[in-house]
């Protein structure tokens, strides 16, 4: 029952913040917060699980009780953890009481109102990263963008009206494109499946139970289904071309937002991608490996080329996520141990580098009002400590071994380098590499010429350091992604454990 | 139970709706000065409520089920009491004691508002009387019981051309389709020699030569349904109606009345003229039903999502979701084994709707208390004055799209899954197609409400004014709508069973 409670504490959290005066809704919501952290340690200390939940794997924490019958199968509610998803659970709850403690700062109306919004979306995040039936599932998947649409619509910048509508309305477009999807195997399986629990689907659908339905037959029917659900989750990855949405979320969104947009909310797309596409319908999978590859070091480069040319430092961090996705993509789709469980473990490490950078970004922001590269230089004068944090965040992007992003990148590269699953690999993993190299060269020159050199920024009021709490959340990630690198085995373990299933679940031909 | 008391009192809640009418009307008659709008506004809305308690008692001890042995008929097997009968019922309470309680507020300053509830009650009198009716003839006088009341409830506002313009139009529509419907009734009767639903049912089978004079029968029939639920072809009433009456009436004709139109719906098209024996006489009426609700969802979300004022896109959109309840009657097949779960899904969906529109229509009544505007630009920045009441709209807009952390996710869900099971993937297909249509009107609202910023920082200076049952009964909505998603299991299953038992 801890799970339940988890997600409780979290829900009546957010309803107390939101009747909270402003005054100190900031502080309460942070000490909230807390809770669902200490929560998901103990869950981590106390974790027994084996295996691949959605393959037959020990499920920890599991609780399944029936809700509703619809068509003759059951919708229960269904939540556990399994390797793949309590990294996740406990990157989400790490995220959110630093979010809030940047949001401290910048928000200043309707705070009640803003900080039990967040709680609100990481209740909900929470039941994503948990949830084991589909429907349960998808209520919490959908649930997470109506809090997210708020932040950005009424706490945005400038133009949040227009990047708050777009993002609604793309991921939402692309959520019943999924559902659709998912509900033709659903529909295919028939008899076969007496619920809507993942697992026996999975299980189904591994059994070679999909059934002709409408004329459709079992093998074109996955197939339209994995391109339905595909195309979704990939607009919430997102991938090149579907990803235009994100910039503009990114950059009208408040800096707390923002964080969990790329830390959190960008992993539900992979997430969802592994669950259901990649360990669902691996057949499928590898039969498109070539083009889903493609897209993905497509992305890598592109994105990284577009955050090249930007000049918001927002926009570059934005765009540079775009490129980091790419490389999660690409460890899910090589098929190998090293290559899907490296996808798992970057996206723990770009939640937190790319976190980090969003953050760093808004304490400046804060001081200076702009974001602009042309606007400023030598912030290392003024700000010595946090431009320090984000310079090692920034290598941590790059990188730098012994930094959480370095042994994300590895593990993919390991594992696409020799992937028998995906023919040509050797060619796309080098091309993939190279966008590390367009990443250095972006960040390199957006922090040369803001961060270092003599101070200069046209403005009538001192610039000083910024407050302890704008820079304490930055130094608990930097901490975190340092750990992560020194010691990737306190999560890869468990990921590698649950990602065995789904790479021993493809058929290689040859 | 039914051991144990009279037969009759399974008629409790209709009852209990229609005694409580006349004793508004009674009071109000007698003895004028003793009325108050407050005093009024309680009486009915106990009225209300006690039967919708006695419906949930019956509907939980089974009355009328087919676990207690079926459905209890009485005078002359003229009226017969099943479950789907009392569900519909438990919609038309909840929604009349939903509409009571703010109209309260909305009739504060109204010199006679003792009228508005005792017509109020006389139409959902009219309405259970509907939902039990197992007779043609019941059917036309419970039908005519809802709709008189219905012309005046809307041109109440007797000082304001566009509430009496639309009483007017609606009166005309109304009358024509009255006719029509009973025509429809004398044809089928000159062809079956019944009006009794399951006679009808047994003739329809063995009918052979007046096939033809009993389709044109049902055709007319259709018309009559279409015009009660606001379906095409007769739907070109509502939008005037709903728009120039008050809101609560609004609120009240777009949901309950609307469910009263289907209820007659279901139990004809599966009592009286049921699929098998209909099709084995070459009566196709599912194809007819098929096509209009296909057009009708159609039609309503495409208008709905040009309008620029917020009462007018709802009431388009309330043409939208009858076209989606006409499912339930539009996906039926001969030996379709999910006949039973989509018109429950209908049903439920429709109880949905009912907590969620009448949420929707009640919030623009608050609106229009405060006097803000009409428009989606008038509607801006709302939120930042009356946080709780737009939040709850904001509910009720995403769950009238279909959003999945609200109620109506399931019942639409629930619904489409069912037209696909039972082999009409084009239905569910169109009425997908027009969800996804939905959402973008829908979430101009809530734009508007949070997003927007008031034309003028004055704007929102009417909105001091506090109606207290008017947000009582906008929040309940809010709350119920919210909390149908975990509980919709109860709902579900009592509808399906209930629709099960038709066929």
């Amino acid at each position: 029952m801890i799970l339940e409670a988890l997600i409780a504490v979290t829900f009546v959290s957010a309803l107390l913040v939101l009747l909270a005066p402003n005054e100190w809704a900031g502080r309460l919501a942070f000490a909230l917060s807390l809770l669902p952290f200490a929560g998901s340690l103990y869950l981590w200390s106390g974790f027994d699980g084996s295996g691949n939940a959605l393959t037959g794997g020990d499920i920890a924490f599991r609780t399944q009780i029936e809700w509703l019958e619809v068509g003759g199968r059951t919708v229960s509610w269904f939540v556990g953890l399994d390797g793949i998803s309590l990294p996740l659970l406990v990157l989400t709850t790490f995220l959110v009481p630093l979010a809030i403690l940047s949001a401290w700062t910048p928000i200043d109306s309707r705070q009640s109102q803003f900080y039990g919004l967040m709680l609100f979306m990481e209740a909900n995040l929470i039941g994503v990263f948990t949830a084991l039936d589909f429907f349960l599932w998808f209520v919490f998947w959908e649930a997470v963008l109506v809090p997210m649409y708020f932040l950005i619509g009424v706490w945005g910048g400038p133009r949040r009206k227009y990047a708050a509508i777009k993002f609604f309305v793309y991921t939402n477009a692309a959520s019943l494109l999924m559902f659709l999807g998912f509900m033709s195997l659903v529909f295919g399986l028939g008899d076969s499946a007496s619920s809507f629990a993942l697992p026996e689907i999975t299980q189904a659908l591994a059994a070679g139970e999909l059934d002709t339905w409408f004329g459709i037959s079992p093998g074109r029917l996955s197939m339209v289904a994995f391109l339905a659900m595909f195309l979704g989750f990939a607009v919430k990855v997102p991938i090149v071309p579907v990803h235009t949405w994100l910039p503009d979320a990114h950059v009208e969104a408040p800096t707390p937002a923002s964080v969990l947009l790329a830390g959190v909310l960008l992993k539900m797309g992979t997430y969802a991608l592994l669950r259901f596409n990649f360990t669902m319908l691996p057949d499928q999978a590898s039969a498109l490996a070539v083009p889903i590859a493609a897209i993905a070091v497509i992305s890598v480069i592109y994105g990284a080329m577009l955050a090249l040319a930007q000049k918001d430092l927002k926009r570059i961090v934005a765009y540079s996520s775009v490129s980091s996705m790419g490389y999660v993509i690409l460890g899910l789709v090589v098929f190998t141990e090293y290559g899907v469980g490296g996808a798992t473990f970057q996206m723990v490490a770009h939640g937190l580098i790319s976190g980090l950078m969003f953050m760093a970004v808004g304490v400046m922001y804060n001081a200076t009002h702009t974001r602009m590269v042309g606007d400023m230089a030598g912030m290392a004068d003024r700000m010595p400590v946090t431009v320090g944090i984000l310079v090692a965040g920034a290598f941590g992007y790059m990188g730098l071994p012994l930094m959480a992003g370095f042994a994300g990148e590895f593990f993919i590269f390991v594992g696409s380098l020799s992937a028998p699953a995906l023919p040509y690999a050797p060619v796309f993993t080098a091309l993939a590499m190279f966008g590390i190299v367009i990443v250095a060269g972006y960040l390199l020159s957006a922090m040369q010429s803001t961060l270092f050199g003599p101070f200069r920024l046209e403005t009538d009021y001192e610039v000083g350091p910024a407050p302890f709490h704008d820079v304490a959340p930055l130094a608990a990630l930097l901490v975190a992604i340092v750990v992560l690198g020194v010691a990737p085995d306190i999560f890869f373990e468990m990921i590698r454990d649950a990602a065995l299933p789904v790479v021993e679940g493809v058929t290689v031909d040859g | 139970m039914v051991n144990v008391l009279p037969p009759v009192t399974a008629l409790l809640p209709v009852l209990l709706l229609g005694v409580t009418g006349l004793a508004l009307l009674l009071v109000d008659t007698v003895s004028p000065d003793a009325r108050s709008n407050t005093s009024m506004a309680v009486v009915s809305a106990l009225g209300a409520l006690a039967s919708l308690a006695a419906t949930v008692w019956f509907v939980v001890s089974g009355t009328g089920s087919v676990d207690t042995g079926g459905a209890i008929t009485l005078f002359a097997d003229a009226i017969e009491v099943d479950t789907m009968a009392l569900f519909f019922t438990a919609i038309f309470a909840s929604v009349t004691s939903l509409v009571v309680v703010a109209a309260h507020d909305y009739f504060h300053d109204h010199a006679n508002p003792a009228a508005f509830y005792s017509l109020l009650m006389f139409a959902a009198t009219g309405m259970a009387l509907l939902a039990v009716a197992n007779s043609l003839a019941v059917v036309f006088v419970a039908l005519e019981m809802v709709s008189l009341p219905s012309y005046v409830l809307v041109a109440f506002l007797k000082q304001n051309r566009g509430s009496v313009e639309a009483g007017l139009k609606y009166f005309l529509v109304g009358a024509l389709s009255s006719a029509i419907f009973l025509f429809g009734i004398s044809l089928v009767y000159a062809a079956t020699g019944s009006l009794l639903f399951g006679d009808v049912a047994e003739a329809v089978g063995s009918i052979d030569s007046l096939a033809g004079v009993t389709g044109i029968g049902i055709v007319m029939i259709v018309g009559g349904v279409a015009f009660k639920t606001a379906s095409v072809p007769f739907h070109f009433w509502a939008p005037e109606a709903y728009e120039g009456a008050p809101a609560p009436a609004s609120a009240f004709l777009s949901s309950a009345s609307k469910a009263a139109g289907f209820v007659v719906a279901f139990q004809l098209f599966t009592e009286a003229f049921p699929v098998g024996a209909s099709l084995a006489a070459d009566i196709n009426w599912v194809f007819a039903f098929g096509i209009l609700a296909a057009v009708t969802m159609t039609l309503g979300n495409f208008a709905a999502a040009v309008q620029e004022e917020v009462k007018r896109m709802l009431a388009y959109s309330s043409i939208g979701h009858a076209g989606y309840a006409l499912i339930g009657v539009a996906a039926l097949s001969q030996d379709g084994g999910a006949n039973g779960a989509v018109m429950g899904a209908a049903m439920a969906h429709l109880l949905v709707y009912g907590f969620m529109n009448t949420g929707a229509f009640l919030f623009v009544a608050m609106a229009e208390r405060w006097g803000v505007g009409r428009t989606f630009e008038d509607y801006a920045g709302l939120a930042r004055r009356a946080p709780v009441a737009s939040t709850a709209m904001a509910v009720f807009m995403f769950s009238l799209a279909g959003l999945p952390p609200f109620a109506g996710f399931f019942s639409k869900y629930f619904l489409f899954m069912g037209a696909i099971d039972n082999g009409f993937l084009w239905l569910a297909g169109v009425g997908a197609v027009n969800s996804v249509v939905s959402l973008y009107y829908y979430s101009r609202v809530v734009k508007a409400l949070f997003l927007d910023d008031p034309a003028t920082p004055s704007a929102l200076d009417a909105l001091d004014v506090r109606p207290t049952a008017l947000y009582a009964a906008v929040v309940f909505a809010a709350v119920a709508t919210v909390l149908l998603l975990p509980g919709f299991g109860p709902v579900i299953e009592t509808a399906q069973a209930a629709a099960s038992a038709l066929f």
